[in-house]
């Protein structure tokens, strides 16, 4: 009877503590659906044509001032959203990087996945003249390739392995030149698509491109929340994930697969934008922190993160309006730095 | 019945034979406790019989059906196993680790029912973690981590339990206690038990059902007092030793002579 009643409020205590991380989670998603909201509107309002929240309102909703709602409607908020659903899409494929390699380094953008969907894009764009769908093929099977390659170079010394990172920084070097190589004979003189391809930039995406990353990015994350629920076997090593009934192998490939489709899509439109993959969902994690993927968190994450970025570049705080790329990849190398310097003490 | 076998098992690395041919059975409702050698493919057997490790040859079956036939969630509902090498995610809280047991239990979009936290309570009591429950994982120490991890394969509530090498790091006294918590579930809730030991005095205390294995075979198996002997100890493991009956429970005690201090 005593132990009975023990056992009950041990379940008592149990089920709390799932609330208590539910909270959590809740509040982490809240909090940055707010920084979305706050530097969203900032961005709506700031400019070379300032507008007062009203204004901005009444633009997005397409009323007041006509030249306010083409600002608006064609110019600020496209790029709010390019922002959100490009972070959002690099953070998710970050988050479910490293939790299926079970690694802080495995990131598709240090891996090299990024620059190599990058380079399918501008080979696409530049070289095939492709544009929509067929230019985020392109982009896939540039990212795909640079995944593969990983997998044959790097794979069998280990997760953990720093050889792995390493593989991967000298593909994404490889990849880095033959843009430039792409780019120095197409002779393209267009300063913002060169930003594009080799730092990343949201300034150019609206219109029928915005809506198919947009529709995209949604897909793929309503199929990463199906296969989501093995990211917790998985966490806990391949022998345990095997031995609670998950298909390792499948389970993996399957993760990485949509992870490499959420970086070729997002390149495909913004470019590899620096860091936002790694550093994303660290962030995420932490303020998480229930040993989960935290991969909503990550997403919402990755989304406040390059907006803030984006804002931060474009109106100049850097002295010049700089493409969103620049400023995460400032913000993002400090972190490898630290990541690097303890990883391995922390992959035994 | 619902016995685990292997059938002409064979196991290998890349190619390597490291088991070739072997058939044992776990006595059900029994502990069973694997000892030998280093790389005598004792923990590799125990792989292969929770189907962590790809089969060359032969079959492992589970009342009589392939294991490899069934649905992996399925099996994991009925074998469940403790490897060597188990991360505990950063931040994790044991009650958290220890609900990751019942993955096998719910479906694809599955929630946690409030049932799944009755089982992660009664695992969490019955491994004495009960106060532990909202504790961060990584501050425990490592006699209390062993045990969130054998609630966590409790909480998966199958009638087998495979562990390989429970006690490994721990010191005599945590190595004692979670044979005897071993122990204890195998005799409260007739789970049958089958561990790899390289502790062989402690094997020979905790076990029903002795195997010892040198080279990839089973040198012998039996109750222990029958397995253990001077001549099989020197043959699965090239030891001499004097082998007589434990002070405390009369199982076998292998004393180990060595080139120094032997006709003391």
């Amino acid at each position: 009877m005593a132990g009975d009643l023990r056992t009950s409020a041990l379940r008592t205590t149990v089920a709390g503590l799932r609330a208590t991380r539910r909270r959590r989670q809740v509040l982490v998603l809240t909090g940055m659906v707010l920084v979305v909201l706050v530097a969203g509107t900032g961005a709506l309002l700031m400019g070379a044509a300032g507008l007062t929240p009203g204004q901005a309102i009444a633009g997005a909703v397409g009323l007041g001032d006509k030249g306010d709602v083409f600002v608006v409607q064609k110019l600020r908020l496209p790029r709010v959203e390019a922002a959100v659903v490009v972070g959002a899409a690099f953070g998710l494929a970050g988050a479910l990087f490293q939790s299926t390699l079970r690694n802080p380094l495995a990131s598709p953008d240090i891996l090299g996945i990024s620059t190599g969907a990058s380079l399918g894009a501008v080979t696409g764009t530049l070289v095939l003249g492709l544009s929509g769908v067929a230019l985020s093929g392109l982009a896939f099977t540039g990212a795909g390739t640079i995944a593969l390659l990983i997998w044959v170079l790097a794979w069998r010394k280990g997760l953990h392995s720093i050889r792995f990172v390493l593989v991967g920084v000298g593909l994404a070097y490889l990849c880095a030149s033959l843009i430039a190589w792409i780019m120095a004979r197409s002779q393209e003189q267009e300063a913002a698509a060169v930003l594009t391809w080799t730092v990343g930039s949201v300034s150019d995406i609206r219109g029928e491109q915005l809506a198919l990353v947009a529709a995209g990015t949604l897909v793929l994350a309503v199929a990463v929340a199906v296969v989501a629920r093995t990211q917790g076997p998985l966490a806990l090593g391949d022998d345990n994930a095997r031995a609670l009934g998950v298909h390792v192998d499948a389970a993996r490939v399957g993760a990485l697969l949509l992870a490499v489709a959420l970086v070729a899509l997002a390149t495909s439109a913004g470019g590899p934008i620096a860091f936002v993959a790694l550093v994303a969902p660290a962030i995420a994690r932490r303020l998480v922190n229930d040993g989960g993927a935290a991969l909503a968190a990550s997403a919402a994450t990755g989304a406040a993160l390059t907006l803030v970025a984006d804002v931060v570049g474009q109106h100049g705080l850097l002295g010049v309006a700089a493409p969103v790329g620049i400023v995460t990849g400032l913000v993002g190398a400090p972190y490898l730095l630290w990541l690097l310097a303890t990883t391995e003490k922390r992959s035994r | 019945m619902t016995n685990l076998r292997a059938e002409g098992l064979s196991l290998g690395y890349d190619g390597l034979k490291v088991i070739e041919g072997l058939d044992l059975t776990l006595p059900d409702g029994k502990i069973t406790a694997v000892v030998g050698p280093n790389a005598c493919g004792k923990s590799t057997l125990l792989r292969g019989l929770a189907r962590l490790h790809p089969i060359d040859g032969g079959r492992v079956t589970l009342g009589g059906t392939d294991i490899t036939a069934m649905p992996r969630k399925e099996l994991a509902r009925k074998v469940a196993m403790l490897p060597q090498s188990s991360i505990a995610p950063d931040g994790v809280r044991v009650a958290e680790l220890v609900a990751r047991g019942r993955y096998p239990h719910q479906g694809w979009f599955g929630r946690h029912s409030s049932d799944d936290d009755a089982v992660v309570a009664t695992a969490l009591e019955s491994t004495g973690v009960a106060e532990l429950a909202d504790r961060p994982v990584a501050e425990l120490s490592g006699g209390q981590r062993q045990r969130v991890w054998i609630a966590m394969v409790l909480a998966q509530q199958t009638d087998i339990v495979l562990l390989d090498e429970p006690t490994t790091f721990l010191d005599v006294r945590h190595q004692l206690d979670l044979l005897d918590l071993l122990t204890e579930l195998n005799r409260d809730r007739g789970t049958t038990v089958a561990m790899v030991l390289h502790e062989l005095n402690l094997a020979a205390r905790y076990a029903d059902h002795l195997v010892v294995m040198s080279a990839g075979r089973i040198v012998a198996e039996g109750a222990p007092s029958a397995v253990l002997t001077q001549e099989v100890v020197d043959e699965a493991f090239g030891l001499r030793a004097q082998v007589v009956p434990d002070p405390v429970a009369g199982t076998p005690l292998v004393v180990p002579v060595g080139r120094f201090h032997a006709g003391a």
